[in-house]
């Protein structure tokens, strides 16, 4: 057992499904030496490589677009399914054979379901990588979805269902994505519910693999010890056989339904405070003020203001962050904290008041140049530092549309913000009320709920 | 300055450096102060751990949670340098940081930019012996450990089973106090507790530094020198010998019912050998015996309770070696639908019988394996993982050497030594069994046959 300065990460709980590495957006130079080729194969599929043979590993990351957010009313939580049945047999290895060789072959393989995409990842010592990419392609082409791993599958996802039936934070959780996306596909649960799961059929899984897995809709990295050469080769192996063209329905823009509130009362040892503001879209001219704004508020850990009001002056809380939470169709600014209840009241009035300050007042320019310096300098600390973070992040950009030389040019985009762009994406994501849900005992001291805006 | 000799076999590479010019360093600074490098030069980043030799099992009876709480208040003010200045130093650079205390050891780590590795290191040693403790920064700063204790014990009945369960497994051995200490005891911590801890532990005859990434061995040789070598050397501390746990001759049974659970779960716990106390080979062969019980989809309890019989949702098995004393060895698995957690438990006890009783074929075996040295070529990509491997082994009694040599210690492990483990550490009469059980479903002694 350990215990952590502050929860290491990945291991918050957070309420949205975070979809974008968020980091990734505000960039600036990676190591010149950390060349990205574009390899194109002759059927056509693309791939971003970074060769690299200090460690004799291979890594691939691929993510078909469309995820959960394109299951039809009825079919919740059959993008996770398929993504949990993706490595229980393919072409004529049942799920026993299939992994059998995956184990003989020693590769890593996994499959994840998102709201607007479904991520594969594959990671395989060099000398074993043709084999391992021959099953990588079976998984992909050719899943076999038997009735006995359906079942399996199927009754481990209930199982996790049923088992936070009675907890109440997977209750807010469930309560709180209704009430911030209402009937959008956001609001649903990634695992479905008993209902929907029970309906689902070999056939439903199917016509879903054969709607998002094509040729014409992966996007793909890979980092290791391969070259262009032998990637182009590969990428068709892999690919060649999908079908050219995906069949995607459109998923309608959305924003989080701000100015309400959501109890969930229990008698827990801590009041959980999450508060929902307007969102931005990386593709946003204001994008990087935003995302600069946020981290001086909340993103920063050990320096940001909320952190340093409610966690080192005042000892309220172990952990206290707000985040740009950003999906294809949706984004937020989300701020969450846990704290004792007769603390509770206090904490949340602290946090309108930084909120309050971040829109009246402008930040300093102290302040400012050291956000900067920090989401230039931790791009490469945190999205390069490994191989599988080298493919996460190049399959990131692609996934945005952005160029190959992104990396190298956002440090200019960055510079260039100003404490009045700052001051002026506050105004514009944090002046609206929020959504606010507090999970927990009845607050004491209830006038401090009745905060006026911010 | 010794460098470790490479080793000729391609698997005992598996947990040295990534290939270039490197080669692991390995060093005494004059003040006592252990050194290992292990560079890698695939992109301009360096992690620097540096891991003091005590933890939780090493506090005072009374004084449970000070090594954590210190951990803490080791990001306050120093003499030279105010509250929150190296954080911002971290921060300026991009860089990541966090901190850790388990039972054995406390570390704190940085990952930035080689230009910047100095500057990391003359804050570290900075803070190795002139923190400046007041009553200013202890009070804020328990708060949030109490909160932390909240957050994540008091909040998770699973949380809870798992203390209560250490309490119960270790009888003697300061391993029962949680890392985060007891409620009633953290609220009491003082200044004068923590000022204790802090003079007596934290010293460079007590620390190692790890220093992993974009760097060589020479100029961390240097820096390290010039920053934690300035470092007074601290009185020698004697052995760490705690108390030891008596002959267990029970099998005991914790049981936790709280409204928020839904599903059953069950686990079963004994104290084994780790890599620190055993006869050679024993805690290799524990790996592998976790690894074919319960580590993954191939293991025999996945194939057996998951996928044949079908009555549970989840299964498996882990071992913690990485122990100064004798650690423990845990199966656990929940039922699925209407199966009940006893069918759940006697399925995995029969796999376990059937070890003992039959052992393990070759095969099974020699997919283990691979599976284990695996594990450490992939943590290879990762700076912090591999600088950790090194630091918890360095930490708990092993060496460099040790972790180097590992993959063919395990390589070397035959049927029957897995088999002998089993028989001798996996006895049902001396285990303690943990029930985390819904409302509705009380436990009663009918249910245990």
């Amino acid at each position: 057992m350990m215990m952590f300065n502050r929860p290491p990460l990945g291991a918050a709980k957070s309420l949205l499904v975070v979809l974008v590495l968020l980091s990734l957006a505000a960039t600036t130079h990676a190591r010149a030496a950390m060349a990205i080729q574009e390899v194109n194969s002759s059927s056509g599929m693309k791939a971003w490589l970074v060769e690299d043979y200090a460690v004799p590993i291979v890594t691939i990351r691929f993510a078909f677009r469309g995820g959960s957010a394109q299951e039809l009313p009825g079919e919740e939580g059959l993008a996770n399914l398929m993504s949990g049945l993706l490595n229980e047999g393919a072409g004529d290895l049942d799920s026993n054979a299939f992994q059998q060789r995956l184990d003989d072959v020693g590769a890593e393989m996994k499959f994840d379901a998102g709201r607007d995409a479904v991520y594969g990842y594959m990671r395989v010592l060099a000398d074993r990588k043709d084999e391992a990419f021959e099953l990588l392609r079976l998984a992909i082409e050719q899943p076999r979805f038997d009735q006995a791993s359906l079942d399996r599958i199927r009754a481990q996802i209930v199982s996790g269902i049923m088992a936070g039936a009675k907890d109440p934070q997977t209750a807010a959780e469930v309560a709180w994505m209704k009430a911030i996306y209402g009937d959008h596909p956001y609001s649903r649960r990634k695992e479905g519910t008993a209902q929907t799961l029970a309906a689902l059929t070999t056939f439903d899984l199917k016509a879903f693999h054969h709607r998002l897995f094509a040729r014409g809709n992966v996007t793909i990295a890979v980092a290791g010890a391969i070259d262009a050469r032998a990637l182009k080769r590969d990428l068709d192996r892999i690919f060649g056989g999908l079908p050219a063209h995906p069949f995607l329905m459109p998923v309608a823009e959305t924003t989080p339904k701000l100015g309400q509130e959501v109890r969930v009362h229990d008698d827990l040892p801590q009041n959980r405070l999450h508060l929902a503001y307007s969102g931005i879209s990386y593709k946003d001219p204001q994008f990087f003020a935003a995302y600069l704004m946020n981290h001086i508020l909340g993103g920063g850990a050990f320096t940001s203001r909320l952190w340093n009001e409610v966690r080192e002056k005042r000892g309220l809380a172990y952990s206290i962050e707000s985040s740009l939470e950003i999906s294809d169709h949706a984004s937020a600014l989300v701020i969450d904290t846990s704290t004792r209840p007769d603390c509770a009241a206090e904490t949340l009035s602290l946090i309108r008041a930084e909120v309050r300050r971040m829109v009246d007042e402008d930040v300093t320019e102290e302040e400012l140049e050291a956000a900067k310096k920090n989401i230039i300098g931790g791009y490469t600390i945190g999205n390069l530092n490994s191989s599988s973070a080298v493919a996460d992040t190049l399959v990131e950009l692609q996934l945005k549309g952005l160029d190959i030389d992104y990396i190298d040019r956002r440090g200019q985009l960055i510079q260039a913000v100003t404490v009045a762009d700052v001051r002026s994406a506050a105004r514009r994501l944090l002046s609206a009320a929020p959504a606010l849900m507090i999970v927990g005992p009845p607050l004491e001291g209830k006038k401090a709920l009745e905060g006026k805006k911010g | 300055m010794i460098a470790l000799q490479p080793l000729m076999t391609w698997e005992a590479a598996a947990v040295e450096a990534p290939r270039g010019k490197s080669e692991i360093g390995n060093f005494m600074l004059s003040n006592g102060m252990h050194v290992v490098v292990i560079p890698d030069h695939r992109a301009p980043i360096v992690t620097q751990m540096v891991w003091y030799k005590v933890g939780n099992a090493d506090e005072l009876p009374g004084k449970s949670g000070i090594a954590h709480f210190l951990e803490h208040l080791m990001f306050k003010s120093t003499k030279k340098h105010p509250a929150g200045e190296f954080s911002a130093k971290v921060s300026e650079i991009g860089g990541e940081q966090n901190a850790f205390t388990s039972s054995d050891y406390t570390a704190y780590y940085q990952t930035v930019t080689p230009e910047s590795l100095g500057t990391m290191m003359e804050l570290e040693a900075d803070r190795m012996r002139q923190l400046v403790l007041t009553d200013a920064v202890i009070v804020p700063e328990r708060d949030v450990i109490l909160e932390e204790r909240r957050g994540r014990v008091e909040a998770i009945p699973e949380a809870l089973l798992e203390e209560e369960m250490r309490a119960t497994l270790y009888q003697n051995h300061p391993y029962r106090i949680p890392v985060i200490g007891w409620m009633h005891e953290m609220e009491r911590l003082s200044r004068e507790d923590a000022v204790a801890f802090y003079d007596r532990y934290y010293a460079p005859n007590n620390a190692i530094l790890v220093v992993a990434g974009d760097v060589d061995t020479g100029t961390v040789h240097r820096l390290a020198e010039k920053t934690y070598g300035a470092v007074p050397r601290g009185r020698e501390l004697p052995p760490r010998v705690r108390p030891q746990e008596p002959e267990q001759n029970t099998k005991r049974t914790v049981v936790l019912t709280d409204p928020r659970v839904t599903v059953a779960s069950f686990e079963k716990s004994w104290v084994t050998t780790s890599y620190a106390t055993a006869e050679p080979g024993e805690a290799e062969a524990l790996d592998l015996l976790s690894e074919i019980l319960g580590g993954g989809k191939r293991s025999r309890i996945y194939q057996e309770l998951v996928v044949r019989q079908g009555i549970a949702s989840s299964g498996g098995a882990y071992f913690w070696g990485r122990s100064l004393d004798p650690t423990s060895f845990t199966i656990f698995g929940s039922p699925l639908g209407e199966a009940k957690v006893q069918a759940v438990e006697d399925a995995i006890d029969t796999e376990v019988r059937k070890i003992i009783d039959a052992g393990v074929p070759d095969v099974e075996l020699e997919n283990a394996k691979n599976r284990l040295v695996r594990s450490v070529i992939f943590a290879r990509d990762s700076q912090q993982e591999i600088a950790q491997l090194y630091g918890e082994a360095l930490a708990t009694g092993s060496t460099a050497y040790d972790l180097q040599v590992w993959p063919l210690r395990v390589r070397a492990v035959t049927a029957r030594e897995v088999q002998a483990v089993a028989k001798k550490y996996l006895n049902p009469d001396r285990s303690v069994a943990g029930y985390l059980l819904p409302p509705a479903n009380t436990f009663s002694g009918d249910q245990k046959r």
